[in-house]
């Protein structure tokens, strides 16, 4: 037998906020990562709409779940276990993941074992994809995990026995942000690559938006956490005293001086952090990582620090049942038994727990 | 002989056979922690009922109406089970299988089917008796309605559970006659959302 053979396959789904996602993995290898989106029908609200979301999970879950298994090739006989994000995320929209898990750990028998979905995001890093060459993770490392649902920053030495909260968001997410400016100017949603594409034929310097909790005397208590309310405040006003004089609104100086600001905190704090705990070594994941301008500040100031960069393809990058499952695999083969069945979702699950509900 | 799963008001599973009646059922009538025991109660239904996941005929869920919340679980754990399972899905309107427990010990008749929206509403079918194959006639309903706007009717359950081990053997019943069973949740209500626009922040 293969040493590859030899390692566990598990199936992993994921349902915490609007991407129903069911990724087959061996091991650290993806044989399969399925994501059904519901973006589309939450484009008209501007934001996720939680019920929304959730209706659209229970209609995707069994095709995804589907494809899944027919892509990856296998059945259900040949799995080894299962995993399912237990939270962090939207309770109602987790609640039809961990309801479809239960019903497959019932019918199948398999082990389930219910997971972090942050610790999924730092996981996504150890997975080998097609055409994404298999690396060898080293810890500690600092992680950025950006998307329109959470903004946190982590101090990983170990994925599934130590993983620390350093800081996060204090009000809204970094993507839910680029959402609400993308709205007030007249762009569409998701907001992220809207002001990312308008942003480019903008002046990043033009206009000095606030960074939010970088002042010393926020420093003092909020050193590795974030704020984006008050950015988004600040490009309100500023667009409708524009508006307010008569004059037209430079949409792409707006977008690119805004987009700068936000780019500007996380990366600040992310090698800092760094900086200040000696680990040369940063992780980003979530879907704003999509965004170009994170990506290119990333990599000079990481070159900069002498840290290295790391950063996960975005197919695993943004929510995907693929990392839940790389979670998965790796407590089946460090020996830890599964959940306990009566596991429940939790909207706010520390991400000091890898896995809920461990007997 | 097959599962069946309801969470539109508590959270309920049975096996139930057309022949052999129920062969086991537990119920949590609690209408918040459907994610936390769907899986002890089917563990445990199976365990009981003797039956083996292979040995079942079809999975039926009751597809509503209930809080939306909580009848999903319910409905994606007996949509995966049934694809685990390789096994065909059935949907049951909830009601239903509170109409059919009262036709079949004894009632006759008219009767309204109510359970809690939420909300100050409340969830209404309406019923007038058994059909030739056995199944309860629904003549309106199910909606959704404030308390005063239910229709009347000479004979009402406000039902605060729905068992699954009846809602498992009126899908006996259907899958005999060979009926359409659509396993589609009946929300009955929109998503609950509101579209603001941006408000001004400067004065
Ligand atoms: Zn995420």
């Amino acid at each position: 037998m293969t040493e590859a053979a030899t390692e566990p396959l598990v199936l992993g789904i994921e349902t915490s906020c609007d991407e129903t996602g069911v990724g087959i993995v061996r091991g650290t290898t993806v044989l399969a990562n399925v994501i059904s989106s519901s973006m589309a029908e939450h484009a008209r609200f501007g934001g996720v709409v939680p019920e929304v979301a959730a209706r659209a999970h229970l209609e995707a879950l069994g095709p995804t779940l589907q494809t899944a298994l027919e892509r990856a090739g296998v059945g259900f006989d040949d799995l080894d276990a299962l995993a399912v994000t237990a939270g962090p995320g939207l309770s109602g929209a987790l609640m039809v993941g961990v309801g479809a898990a239960k019903g497959l750990a019932t019918a199948t028998g398999l082990p389930l074992y219910g997971v972090n979905h942050l610790v999924g995001h730092v996981a996504a890093d150890i997975l080998h994809d097609e055409g994404v060459e298999g690396r060898d993770v080293e810890y500690p490392t600092i992680a950025l995990l950006v998307s329109g649902g959470h903004t946190s920053l982590l101090l990983v030495r170990d994925l599934i026995d130590d993983v620390e909260l350093l800081g996060e968001t204090i009000d809204d997410a970094a993507g839910e942000a680029f959402d609400k400016v993308a709205r007030l100017l007249g762009l569409p949603y998701p907001g992220g690559p809207e002001i990312d594409r308008v942003a480019r034929e903008g002046d990043p310097t033009a206009i000095r938006f606030p960074r939010g909790l970088t002042k010393p005397s926020d420093l003092a208590r909020h050193r590795y956490d974030f704020s984006f309310s008050g950015v988004k405040t600040a490009v309100a006003r500023w667009v409708e005293q524009r508006a307010d004089s008569g004059e037209t609104v430079p949409v792409a100086d707006v977008a690119a001086s805004f987009r700068e600001a936000v780019v500007d905190v996380l990366l600040g704090k992310a090698v800092a952090a760094c900086r200040d705990l000696g680990v040369p070594r940063l992780l980003l994941g979530g879907g704003v990582v999509a965004n170009a301008r994170v990506r290119e500040v990333a990599a000079h100031r990481c070159a900069d620090a002498g840290i290295a960069l790391r950063i996960p393809p975005l197919s695993l990058c943004t929510d995907n049942g693929a990392m839940i499952a790389a979670v998965g695999a790796r407590l089946v083969s460090a020996g830890r038994p599964p959940s306990r069945l009566d596991f429940g979702a939790d909207s706010s699950l520390p991400v000091t727990e890898a896995q809920v509900a461990a007997h | 002989m097959l599962l069946a799963i309801d969470s539109s008001a508590g959270t309920s599973v049975a096996v139930v056979d057309a022949d052999y009646g129920v062969l086991a059922e537990r119920t949590v009538t609690d209408g918040m922690s459907h994610a936390e025991v769907i899986g002890d109660l089917l563990r445990d239904v199976l365990a009981e009922s003797g039956a083996s996941v292979s040995a079942l005929a079809a999975v039926a869920i009751g597809v509503g109406p209930g809080p939306f919340t909580g009848l999903r679980v319910g409905m994606a754990a007996g949509r995966a089970f049934a694809i685990a399972a390789g096994k065909p899905l059935l949907g049951v309107v909830s009601h239903d299988a509170i109409a059919l427990e009262h036709y079949a010990s004894g009632g006759w008749g008219e009767l309204l089917v109510a359970t809690d929206a939420r909300r100050r509403e409340l969830y209404w079918s309406r019923y007038s008796g058994l059909d030739e194959a056995g199944l309860p006639l629904r003549t309106s309903g199910p909606s959704v309605s404030a308390p005063d706007e239910v229709p009347a009717s000479s004979r009402r359950i406000d039902a605060t559970a729905v068992s699954a081990a009846s809602l498992g053997l009126l899908a006996e019943r259907l899958r005999r006659t060979g009926r359409a069973t659509p396993t589609e949740p009946l929300y009955l209500r929109s998503p609950d959302v509101t579209l603001s626009s941006p408000k001004r922040v400067s004065r």
